[in-house]
């Protein structure tokens, strides 16, 4: 027999007993699954004590500073020029990355060729080469009597130990952000929409630039901003083609590392800080673009 | 085993999922939660599980053949769960699956490998799917998978047993099969069955008890044939079966209630009664237009329009009688509606018309 | 707009994808474009490793391998890894069942927290070490001294700042994969009356184990790989904290190119071999789920070109509107 309490019952089925006898304790908000407790508990403190605390030195270390040797540290002239060069170079190789990363996404997603998913493989291996690696084999290329080096320094092109060394070797890094962050985005890009374009009479240019890159800008800024953002903090691959020289092709990274190499911990410290609080704020953006991304896909969807 | 859920409120964030919810299931029945989906019918299954806990500080109970299970995990219920994406376990063979919960017990009360075996055969056999065993999930049909879910629920024996929109995902021709057989099968092993669905048909072919849910309630509660007849609510009726509903205003005659104040009159098109214009009218008689006509088995559907109010309404009626009337498309046909409901002041009046002409309540 | 478009006749439409591509001499020049694109940065620097390498013939590549430093850099290298993949194994195992499988306030918070080693600069990465290890500047200086405990310069250091560089890898190619998976099977499995550990060995993990073996493929190839983070910590003691990767910057400081280049070889190898089996476990998933798109795996490679914290919020009630 079936009973509903909440409502006064229609049939003439009896109304059951509505008593219930008080006996249990009441458990708050039980999970089903278990071992949140666990997990939990194993997660935070893992990050914590590997993750928050660590870095929470940089911070720590720079607040018993002051401001005014803050200041000094964070602005003498070679970090200063570090800045420019980290940020500068870092800018235009993103932008080379985004435009570029764009093409061989596109090519890679919606033309059919010969040896496809070997280029596509290929894609990731800025990732997977350790970057000292990385950095030896470019300057092997790039430098004076290198494989390329060789043809273009004639030209007047300085390849290597040069602020152009570093964009080669910090386009190297970040390419494969930039693609593997637009193949997805193209490939469940509706066709539909773009036959729709079509068939009413827009040309395939027009298309493309009305149709298409307005639905692919969020995943290129967030593609440019996570190659940005390991352009800024690269260390390995750029140090053995960038000639290091003072004022002029040195980044931020080796700085401080220069800094701790002179037992200079609260500049480097310091100096930490203020990538740090670069990086944060760019993986705050990277966010905010993902999930803008998300949500243009999901409309779309 | 019977099942006893009292006050059961469940709230996901904001959202009420449940309010103030109690049933109660006999042994041995087969019992179905219906309603529209977000109505909370899965989540009254899951709370029954053990998949959800209800809110705590409401005073929940929930208690399987008096014993109270309110705070035991859902693998002490001894419930049989069948998912409507059937939830089999992809890397492990049919076998696998079904002997899983046997495996998964105690140690001393863990039966021998050959015991459980022999378990899985006989399962299999039960489903009618022997032979299978050795297969993986995804070499099997939507509807033997079900069935797989169905036998690896029942393996430990479980003393109630609860599917969750369990034909879903299914294609109609297969839901129709499988609902059947489901039905034979619950009559011949007896166990204690709460199934959701939002298919009425389902619900009523299947249920010796029909739960209708609404808006985190339940709406009303009885046999199948019951909630159809004597519905409680206008939701009720407008979720069971075909209904044909006017505002106001249908019966002309100023003597008849159905006017009075604001009402809603509700017809069943099986209630609906189609004569020539010619036969004698009466003051229940309203002059209609045929807008369609679609005959399919043995009754034929035919939307109406009537005469200067533009309502549309259905009626159904024999095939028989379509022939015999000669019907078409564009004709103008008196219409009787030989058994209405008005539903006023939170309640339902039922009449009759009779063919004279009268109008007869039906005692409630 | 919809009027215009009520008017496109379907029967109209290409039955080929002819309306919606280029023509061909732009693909084509497109295709060229990228591949040249392509050749020059990654092609190129992979075969100037091997080439190099090899420049003065086997019998010098091999002899790389007599040198005693060298054969010392490997094996702490892959110390190194031995110790940093498995904490960030079982790590991984942990955040993602904590993130996929419950629902909670401050879920995103943890999933940004989880990404913080990826925002970090590796020179960071070591540096933070150093504040807190360090015997000389370190926060736990005193202690550490007086106990006779090395960290900084010394295997733990670098073990401790690996596993930061390496700290998210599992975590974020597991969180998607049990996200796809659902619960349900951990349901139904509950509901047969399995308890936690029996349902996480018998019924999670061999729905993730791919998700899982890329990640830790991953892991390691960077494990092994890490330069600058290693760089800061390790003091590059020759024979007892230079790991691979800093001993092949020492031999190339050194002008000793053959050496340095073998010694890249083999971890360019170990890319490579990363590279073949993302693409086996690609190939491998897309097989088991019918599915030829590639491109379209669950997995990420590079790690966090996908959000995490955008995932769809799985809401415990299927219900809900």
């Amino acid at each position: 027999m079936i009973s509903n309490t909440s409502r006064e019952d229609t049939g003439d089925r009896p109304i059951p007993p509505t008593s219930v006898p008080k006996r249990r304790r009441e458990r708050i908000n039980r999970r089903v699954i278990p071992g949140f407790g666990l997990t939990m508990g194993f997660t935070l403190t893992y990050l914590t004590l590997l993750v928050l605390i660590p870095l929470s030195a940089v911070f720590i270390r720079t607040s018993g500073m002051g401001w005014d040797d803050f200041w000094k540290a964070i602005s003498s002239p070679q970090v200063v020029s570090a800045y420019k060069v980290t940020f500068g170079v870092s800018f235009y190789a993103a932008l080379t990355n985004a435009f570029f990363g764009f093409i061989v996404a596109w090519v890679l997603t919606r033309y059919q060729f010969p040896g496809r998913k070997l280029v596509d493989a290929l894609v990731d291996l800025p990732f997977a080469l350790p970057t000292a690696v990385a950095g030896i084999a470019l300057t092997a290329l790039y430098a004076p009597n290198g494989w390329l080096g060789q043809f273009l320094y004639p030209l007047g092109l300085e390849t290597a130990y040069s602020t152009t060394g570093i964009f080669i070797a910090l386009t190297f890094i970040g390419l494969p952000f930039v693609v593997r962050t637009l193949q997805p985005v193209i490939e469940v890009f509706d066709r539909e929409v773009e036959e729709a374009g079509a068939s009413l009479g827009a040309s395939r240019l027009r298309v493309f630039f009305t149709i298409i890159v307005p639905a692919l800008i969020p995943a290129m800024l967030t593609g440019f901003a996570l190659a940005f953002a390991r352009a800024i903090g690269e260390y390995g691959s750029v140090i053995f083609i960038s000639g290091n020289q003072p004022m002029k092709t040195e980044i931020v990274p080796l700085v401080i590392v220069k800094f701790l190499e002179n037992y200079n911990y609260p500049q480097a410290t310091a100096v930490a800080c203020v990538m740090l609080i670069a990086s944060f704020v760019l993986l705050l953006i990277v966010n905010i673009l993902q999930r803008w991304t998300e949500s243009i896909g999901q409309a779309r969807s | 085993m019977s099942i006893r859920a009292l006050n059961i409120h469940k709230t996901f964030g904001n959202y009420k999922a449940l309010d103030d919810v109690s049933l109660e299931v006999p042994e041995g029945r087969l019992v179905s939660l219906l309603g529209p989906s977000g109505s909370g019918k899965t989540t009254v299954l899951r709370i029954l599980a053990g998949l959800e806990f209800p809110d705590p500080k409401t005073g929940a109970t929930i208690e399987f053949h008096g014993e109270d299970v309110t705070n035991l995990s859902a693998g002490k219920r001894g419930v049989g769960f069948v998912f409507q994406h059937y939830a089999l376990f992809k890397h492990m063979t049919i076998e696998r699956n079904i002997g899983f919960g046997l495996r998964a017990k105690p140690r001393r009360e863990r039966p021998g490998d050959e015991a459980i075996a022999a378990r899985v055969k006989e399962l299999l056999e039960l489903v009618q799917l022997d032979g299978l065993g050795k297969r993986y999930p995804s070499e099997l049909s939507g509807g033997q998978r079900q069935r797989i879910a169905l036998a690896r629920a029942l393996a430990s024996q479980p003393k109630v047993l609860l599917l969750d929109e369990p034909f879903g995902a299914l294609d109609a021709k297969v839901r129709k099969d499988l609902r059947r057989w489901l039905r034979l099968f619950q009559e011949e092993i007896k166990i204690t069955t709460v199934f959701v669905t939002h298919d009425q048909e389902e619900a009523l072919e299947l249920a010796d008890e029909v739960v209708v849910m609404n808006n985190a309630r339940i709406a009303q509660v009885g046999a199948p044939q019951d909630v159809y007849d004597n519905p409680v609510s206008p939701f009720v009726i407008e979720f069971l079966g075909n209904v044909n509903r006017f505002t106001a205003g249908v019966s002309k005659p100023s003597k008849s209630q159905a006017t009075e104040g604001k009402s809603v009159l509700y017809v069943r098109p099986h209630d609906v009664d189609i004569r020539l214009t010619d036969e004698n009218p009466h003051d229940y008689a309203i002059r209609s237009k045929i807008q369609h006509i679609f005959s399919a088995g043995n009754y034929a559907r035919i939307s109406l329009d009537r005469i200067g109010y533009n309502e549309p309404f259905e009626a159904e009626i024999s095939r028989e009688k379509l022939r015999q009337l000669d019907l078409k498309v564009g004709m103008i046909v008196s219409v009787v509606f030989r058994h209405i409901r008005v539903f006023a002041k939170g309640q339902f009046k039922e009449s009759n018309v009779r063919e004279d002409g009268q109008l007869v309540e039906v005692a409630g | 707009m919809a009027a215009i478009l009520s008017r496109v006749r379907h029967d109209t439409y290409p039955k080929t994808d002819n309306a919606i591509t280029e023509p061909r001499l732009i693909r084509w020049l497109l295709i060229l474009v990228a591949i040249s694109f392509l050749g020059l940065f990654l092609f190129m620097p992979l075969v100037a490793v091997f080439v190099e390498a090899f420049k003065q013939g086997t019998k010098l590549y091999f002899a790389t391998f007599e040198d005693k430093y060298a054969v010392d850099a490997i094996l702490l290298t892959l110390k190194i890894a031995a110790i940093s993949v498995p904490l960030n194994l079982v790590f991984g195992l942990a955040a993602a069942w904590v993130i996929t499988k419950f629902s909670y306030r401050g879920k995103s918070l943890l999933v940004t927290v989880l990404d913080l080693p990826f925002a970090v600069s590796p020179v960071i990465a070591g540096l933070i070490f150093v504040l807190i290890f360090s015997t000389t500047h370190g926060w736990l200086a005193e202690p550490l001294k007086e106990y006779n405990i090395r960290i900084i310069f010394a295997l733990p250091g670098i073990a401790l700042a690996t596993v930061f560089i390496t700290l998210p890898f599992i975590a974020r190619e597991l969180v998607p994969v049990m996200q796809a998976q659902g619960k349900d099977e951990e349901f139904a499995a509950l509901t047969l009356g399995a308890g936690g550990w029996r349902t996480f060995f018998t019924v999670t993990l061999p729905n993730v184990k791919w998700g899982l073996f890329y990640g830790v493929i991953l892991c390691n190839a960077r494990a092994m790989g890490e330069f600058g983070a290693v760089a800061v910590v390790s003091g590059n003691i020759k024979g007892r904290t230079s790991t691979l990767p800093l001993y092949i910057e020492t031999l190339y400081n050194e002008y000793n190119g053959v050496a340095a280049f073998t010694l890249a070889s083999i971890l360019s190898l170990l890319a490579l071999l990363t590279l073949v089996l993302k693409n086996f476990v690609d190939w491998r998933v897309a097989k088991s789920r019918n599915n030829q798109d590639l491109n379209l795996s669950l997995f990420t490679f590079p790690p966090f070109t996908r959000p995490l914290a955008a995932l769809p919020h799985e809401h415990p009630c299927p219900q809900h509107p």
